[in-house]
């Protein structure tokens, strides 16, 4: 029997996360690549659609299950997965690098003596050994490495790789195990949601405001472009230090790090702080007054105008098309 | 209680990258070096604490001789101590974390801080591997903290939202922007900082589990096209948008 390669899914108010069904593809291509055994587990009350993972590829799904594993607690998943690892042949561990998968993975890595590279963007195979490439120094340089301990763990950035649906017709066969007494000794008691729809580090589109934008007040414009195109706003550091936004939405090295379908870019010069969050974004678009902004040399298509007479325009040209 | 505050020396966030003649980590000509820019939520978290319970507070470094530099600011805000793991080559995520543990066990420390990432690896593990090296408790990505007793409630940045975790001493935390607003060193504190022994030890042996293959830098991106200079322009981003990128 080959050894396994394991998801390890993020599940969020009982329901697989969409990186999930990313997390489930690439571990699907590297085991056929490396010849290992593709296993995911989860960790949760009730999941609703668990079922899914076959679709992705993924036949065979552990579910751990308690009432009290519907929030995350990093005692007892460290617990769980860890033991899962020590009893079956687990050779390497993906999870997605998410808030949970971040906090998580390391935690398993030092219990089993583990390599663990994180926010990786690709994995190629080379040599029966996985390569992984992954931004460092805000993404102004990409890292090469490889992990040399028996066990291998790796997070992947959402959105960078891609959920396919191998075959509509493969069965998953969920194992449920349900655990009892989880060790809770350190636990989510409550979950304080944000009161912005759509988190700028999870959406496919992200309207971004900057200094250009003159005032908190003026910010509307932003929401209302983000609106039209189903997307969330995000915003420079500049603006957030000048406290008109949240720190949640400021995207660059001292905030998150996006990769969207599409980025716009409103008002923003593109300091150099700022390109590194944003700058892998599949479609950019950057709309500033000043021509000469850095922000043009990356985007892919740009208006060089006034931000207060182009974002209406563009706010109603979209409601045209939806 | 006694809080250790782990500190790393990077570089300057607004740093030019250019790859070294190893092929491997970054030419440090012309960089200059600052403290971490979240080791300095974790360290004002520290003093807070110690404000309200009268602990002691040590900073710990890895790193060279010019790592004293993050360590001296960290004393000049309000810390007491400071102790320099002196390395020799590249430690990684992994062989730093088991270097530090080790110090703060021999410090005896049961509440512990780190910036939740270095921004020259942007890892953003370390923290967490060392709780597990101790044994500890850990939060991470904390934008809350409060303690009572051994009773700690902390909230963490998560996707959407915070969650709100309660856990005990001994712990880890990793600070986030957002958790306070880091003092300014008074001039009585840098003179006094000045006067401070940093003590310098040999950081624990190394025990790196990854291997870098190499550094480079990201493929430079094709400047695109400057549609317009009005509203005139917007019809044809859109139609862009929808019929070449496909992305609306």
């Amino acid at each position: 029997m080959a050894n396994k390669i394991l998801a390890v899914l993020e599940q969020r108010e009982g329901k697989l996360k969409r990186s999930a069904f990313e997390l489930i593809s690439t571990v699907k291509k590297i085991s056929i690549d490396l010849n290992l055994d593709p296993t995911a587990i989860c960790i949760g009350n009730n999941i609703d659609n668990l079922n899914e993972a076959g679709s992705y590829g993924i036949m065979d799904v552990v579910h751990f299950k308690n009432t009290e594993l519907e929030n995350y607690s990093s005692s007892a998943y460290t617990d769980i997965v860890s033991s899962f690892v020590k009893e079956n042949e687990v050779e390497y561990l993906l999870f997605s690098n998410t808030s949970l998968g971040k906090d998580l993975a390391p935690r398993i890595a030092a219990r089993l003596n583990a390599g663990c590279l994180t926010d990786c963007i690709n994995l190629q195979i080379n040599n029966g050994e996985i390569i992984a490439s992954r931004p460092v120094y805000a993404s102004k340089a990409i890292l090469e490495t490889k992990i040399n301990s028996p066990i291998r763990i790796f997070t992947i950035r959402p959105n960078v790789f891609k959920a396919e649906v191998t075959d509509g017709n493969i069965q998953t066969e969920i194992k449920v195990k349900e655990i009892s007494n989880p060790n809770l000794k350190t636990k989510v008691v409550a979950i304080k949601k944000s009161a912005d729809k759509l988190d700028v580090a999870e959406a496919d589109i992200i309207v971004s405001g900057g200094r250009g934008l003159k005032s908190s007040e003026n910010f509307k414009l932003i929401e209302e472009l983000a609106e039209v195109l189903g997307g969330a706003v995000g915003a420079s550091r500049a603006v957030v230090d000048a406290g008109w936004r949240n720190h949640g939405e400021q995207v660059g090295q001292t905030g998150k790090t996006v990769s969207p379908k599409l980025y716009i870019a409103c008002g923003i010069s593109g300091a150099i702080q700022h390109l590194a969050g944003m700058s892998s974004s599949r479609y950019i678009v950057a709309i500033n007054k000043d021509k000469d902004a850095p922000i043009f040399n990356i985007a892919d298509y740009g208006i060089a105008g006034d931000v207060f007479e182009i974002i209406p325009a563009l706010i109603q040209e979209i409601k045209k098309i939806s | 209680m006694k809080i250790a505050v782990c500190v790393s020396h990077v570089p300057d966030t607004a740093t030019k990258v250019k790859i070294g003649s190893d092929g491997k980590s970054i030419d440090p000509a012309g960089v200059s070096y600052i403290i971490n820019p979240y080791d300095e939520f974790a360290v004002e978290e520290a003093l807070k604490t110690k404000e309200l319970t009268g602990c002691e507070v040590v900073i710990i470094s890895l790193g060279s001789d010019s790592s004293k530099e993050s360590i001296r600011k960290a004393l000049a805000m309000g810390a007491d101590q400071g102790i320099l793991l002196k390395k020799d080559g590249f430690y990684d995520s992994f062989s730093t974390a088991c270097a530090l543990a080790k110090e703060i066990k021999e410090q005896k420390c049961d509440l512990v801080f780190f910036g939740k990432q270095s921004v020259d690896y942007d890892n953003s593990i370390t923290g967490q591997l060392t709780s597990e090296i101790l044994g500890f408790n850990c939060v991470s990505v904390v934008v809350s903290f409060k303690i009572e007793n051994n009773k700690i409630t902390a909230e963490r940045e998560i996707e959407g939202g915070r969650e709100v975790v309660e856990t005990e001493l001994p712990a880890v935390i990793t600070a986030q922007k957002g958790l306070n607003e880091p003092r300014y060193a008074s001039l009585k504190g840098i003179m006094a900082a000045k006067k401070k022994v940093i003590e310098e030890k040999p950081a624990k042996e190394v025990n790196n589990l990854t291997e870098v293959i190499k550094l480079v830098l990201p493929a430079s991106k094709q400047p695109g096209k400057i549609i317009g200079t009005d509203s005139s322009a917007v019809p044809e981003l859109v139609r862009l948008l929808r019929e070449e990128a496909k992305v609306i």
